[in-house]
């Protein structure tokens, strides 16, 4: 701020001119880095704290899902469908042509071990929760999940097939830490 | 003022742009670039910039500790713990907070002695100094309540105690007392509402600095020698004479507040208040914090309910009608060689009532707080309006510039107008 | 040379009242107590691992039968030092208490490392119920929530001795030297070699009271040594940015004569 009204300092010789000048470069370089690094806390304080993160990771276990069945976990605050599927449900997922696909993807990248698939239950257009987790839900033409907001229909492999959504729901990071359990994040 | 655009002198197209429409950057020029500001500040000048900024400082670091904090009884203390441990940089945030309130206290004590020193109180910066009294009160409420936020032992049993001061009230006290509880007791509905002020009460004190600042800039600085400049040699432009100077003692400001808040951040705090609230244990000690010691002395010095809490708020309301009770026309103690020793001895008497605010209430101590208690009030009631009538200050120089460009002269060596770090 | 009084007079008023808070808080502490050479000590002290290390065994294998740390979490122990692996096996010994599950019940499962500190007692009242009325404080924060600090701690456990002669020991309580009125519900807990420390130190009673102390020290200011790492690059920062401002100050008035 100091230098935007220079002009009333008093004049100097030559050789003050320079020497003022260079440190007055210099302190303001030196207090402009300060400044920046009093923003970093704040800023920083916002992310995720360490207890947040700590809970970044949720465990299922997988025995009591009937074929057919799917069960709704919390993920970092957000519904994870974890749904068994029936044989001629992973059988429509798979020979559907990736040129009919709006979000191109296999279904065999989407999953780790069948049948079971594991995707994040927020629709990828403005992050309603799409049904199709009960057998009384309407689960869209493709018979995954139908998003009621605006009309999202998900296969049953998760992939958007029709309506506003852009991208196919996400596959969250898991792995198996048994048969019968994985750990999600 | 007339209506229409307002005649901008600056260059920059898009400065001039908005200058026309809204003069922000005249008024900035005029108010901290050019404004005319005596040439012989020393740097007890600076504590008013430093106040300013330690304003901001806790009002950032406020806003983002809300962002993690609690207002329930339940929860309160772990969240404040949840801060210090899991929050990306909380427990800077934090301590910064904490250590903040004792330095802002420091700050403005420090600027309300220079006011009393140099006579900065007397006409024509009455107004002046009676908003920075109302600054004063409004920080002495906000970090009372801020105090009992992260409820402790301390907090819990400091609001009680405070509150229940309202309780000498006549006749209407308990039901006053009640109200401020919203409740039979310190309990959740107070810690809401406590959070609620204390969170409002920055942005209230931000607009009275507003003001002060405004009563600043129509009656011009004070200056050492407490005499008004006659003329453009008296005096220089703010900026950048005195952007430099203050920035010279935010840079030291800056090195004992982090030293606190690195090397020592709970050393002005007391370790009870580590300890969750318990309605049902009074502390063996309970002490307020440093910066309300003077005036918890003052309350304890009376045998009487009533009386010690009159006195006690008496102690500040006093400081609003000293313009009028010091009749001496000069400002500046340089000048006043009597008047200035009973300063001294105010000073010195402030220092013990601190000291003796943090003892027991009993033996000695409880006579040492009545004396200092007595000189206090008798330094402004009587001291200083009889001082104006016998003192005979010393001659005033003519002008703020004459001494320095003279070299001397007939004024006392320590009065010459040389900034500190020269002397 | 009045200017000099002056600014004297305002540290005066400034430094009496920062040093008046120390008298304030020693106002209850008569008692003395032994200094003990804690490696976090000073301004530059770090938290020796060993000795953290050591302090959590003996707070897991004696105090924690009693005293709570509900601030801390088993993923706390990385930063004493533990790796991964250790912390999970630790969280793994204890049982918490989870749910509710899908038929509504409450149920108990292996901590992990996200859990907090199993705490022995349900809620205050269990813990006096069990504990002859008296409540073991939680300890997540002792440190400092006393005066004296670690050195309290320290003192507190090595503190233990038979009563002097004519002392009227209630019944139920326990003479201790250095405990604020000598009688204290806490019976003595560490006796020589009451725990055994995998890395071979001796499990004296100074040792281990030494060793929990600092582990205490740690639990309640984890941030200290982030804090004086910031603060010393910090503080020499401001010193440059001092000396800079200082000497462009200097150029700006040099041409006002004053």
């Amino acid at each position: 701020m100091a230098d935007a009204m220079a002009p009333h300092a008093a004049p100097h010789g030559e050789a003050g001119e320079t020497r003022r000048d260079f440190l007055k470069l210099t302190t303001g370089a030196f207090a402009a880095v300060g400044v920046g690094a009093i923003a970093w806390p704040f800023i920083s304080s916002m992310n995720p704290a360490r207890d947040v993160l700590a809970l970044a990771s949720t465990e299922v276990d997988l025995s009591p899902i009937a074929v057919g069945q799917a069960v709704t976990v919390m993920w970092r605050g957000k519904p994870v469908f974890v749904r068994r599927r029936a044989e001629e449900e992973i059988k429509a997922a798979r020979e559907v042509p990736l040129s009919q696909l709006r979000d191109p993807q296999t279904d065999q990248s989407r999953v780790i071990r069948d049948p079971w698939l594991v995707v994040v239950g927020v629709c990828t257009h403005l992050g309603c929760v799409p049904l199709g987790q009960k057998p009384t839900d309407a689960r869209g033409d493709y018979g995954g999940w139908f998003c009621p907001c605006h009309g999202s229909h998900y296969d049953t492999s998760g992939r958007i097939r029709l309506g506003p959504a852009p991208a196919n729901l996400a596959v969250p990071e898991y792995n198996f830490t048994s048969d019968t359990q994985i750990r999600i994040g | 003022m007339a209506i229409g655009l307002h005649q901008s002198d600056f260059k920059n197209p898009v400065v001039r742009w908005i200058d026309s429409r809204l003069p922000v950057f005249t008024m900035m020029q005029k108010e901290y670039g050019t404004f005319p500001t005596p040439r012989n500040f020393n740097y007890f000048w600076n504590f008013g910039a430093l106040a300013m900024v330690n304003l901001l400082i806790m009002i950032a670091t406020g806003v983002f500790l809300s962002m993690h904090y609690t207002a329930h009884t339940a929860y309160a203390f772990d969240s404040v713990e949840r801060i210090m441990r899991d929050v990306n940089f909380g427990w800077l945030l934090r301590y910064v907070h904490m250590n903040g309130a004792s330095m802002f206290f420091i700050v403005v004590y420090i600027h309300i002695w220079r006011g009393l020193w140099y006579g900065s109180y007397k006409a024509p910066r009455e107004i002046l100094w009676i908003l920075g009294v109302v600054i004063f009160l409004l920080m002495m409420a906000t970090a009372f309540m801020g105090y009992v936020l992260p409820w402790g032992q301390m907090s819990f049993w400091g609001a009680t105690v405070i509150t229940n001061l309202f309780s000498a009230i006549p006749v209407v006290g308990n039901d006053i007392v009640v109200w401020l509880w919203g409740g039979f007791s310190v309990d959740n509905p107070t810690l809401n509402r406590f959070f609620s002020l204390h969170y409002l009460l920055p942005f209230v004190i931000v607009g009275v600095v507003f003001l002060h600042v405004a009563a600043l800039h129509i009656t011009g600085s004070n200056n050492p020698l407490g005499i008004d400049p006659k003329g453009p040699q008296d005096t220089l432009p703010f900026h950048p004479y005195y952007t430099i100077k203050d920035s010279v003692g935010l840079i030291v400001y800056f090195i004992f507040f982090a030293f606190l808040v690195f090397f020592a951040p709970n050393y002005l705090g007391h370790p009870d208040n580590y300890i969750p609230a318990n309605p049902l244990v009074t502390p063996a000690h309970i002490v307020p914090e440093w910066y309300f010691l003077p005036f918890y002395a003052i309350l304890r010095a009376v045998p009487d309910k009533l009386g010690g809490v009159a006195l006690m708020f008496g102690s500040i309301a006093i400081l609003f009608i000293l313009p009028w009770l010091d009749t001496s026309p000069v400002r500046s103690m340089r000048f006043r060689p009597v008047a200035k020793w009973f300063l001294v001895l105010w000073g010195i008497n402030f220092c013990i009532l601190t000291w003796v605010g943090a003892k027991p209430a009993e033996g000695h101590y409880v006579t040492i707080a009545r004396w200092a208690t007595t000189y206090y009030f008798l330094y402004f009631l009587v001291i200083l309006p009889l001082l104006g009538r016998l003192e005979r200050p010393l001659k005033l120089p003519e002008s703020i510039a004459l001494p320095v460009l003279r070299g001397g002269g007939p004024i006392p060596a320590g009065a010459a107008a040389k900034p500190m770090e020269k002397a | 040379m009045s200017r000099f009084r002056n600014l004297v007079g305002a540290l005066v008023l400034g430094a009496a009242a920062a040093l008046n808070a120390a008298p304030a808080r020693a106002a209850g502490e008569a008692i003395a107590l032994p200094d003990t050479r804690f490696s976090f000590e000073g301004l530059f002290g770090t938290f020796d691992r060993g000795s953290l290390q050591r302090g959590f065994q003996v707070y897991k294998e004696v105090c924690s039968a009693c005293h709570a740390m509900k601030q801390l979490s088993y993923r706390n122990l990385l930063e004493i030092g533990l790796t991964e692996e250790q912390a999970r096996n630790i969280a793994a010994q204890f049982q918490v208490v989870d749910g509710p599950n899908d038929q509504g019940e409450m149920f108990e499962r292996p901590a992990r490392l996200s859990d907090r500190f199993r705490r022995p007692f349900a809620n205050e009242q269990a813990a006096r119920a069990a504990n002859n009325g008296a409540y073991p404080p939680d300890l997540s924060v002792i440190v400092k929530a006393r005066a004296g600090g670690a050195d309290y701690i320290h003192a507190l456990l090595i503190g233990y001795t038979e009563p002097p002669a004519g002392f009227n020991l209630m019944d139920g309580m326990n003479y201790n030297a250095y405990f604020p009125g000598h009688q204290i519900a806490m019976p003595n807990v560490l006796n020589p070699g009451q725990v055994e420390f995998a890395d071979r130190t001796e499990a004296t009673v100074d040792q281990m009271a030494t060793d929990v102390a600092t582990f205490l020290a740690w639990a309640a200011e984890p941030e200290l040594e982030q804090r004086r790492q910031m603060g010393v690059r910090i503080i020499l920062f401001l010193i440059v940015l001092g000396g800079l401002t200082y000497a462009v100050k200097r150029k700006i008035w040099a041409d006002v004569k004053h």
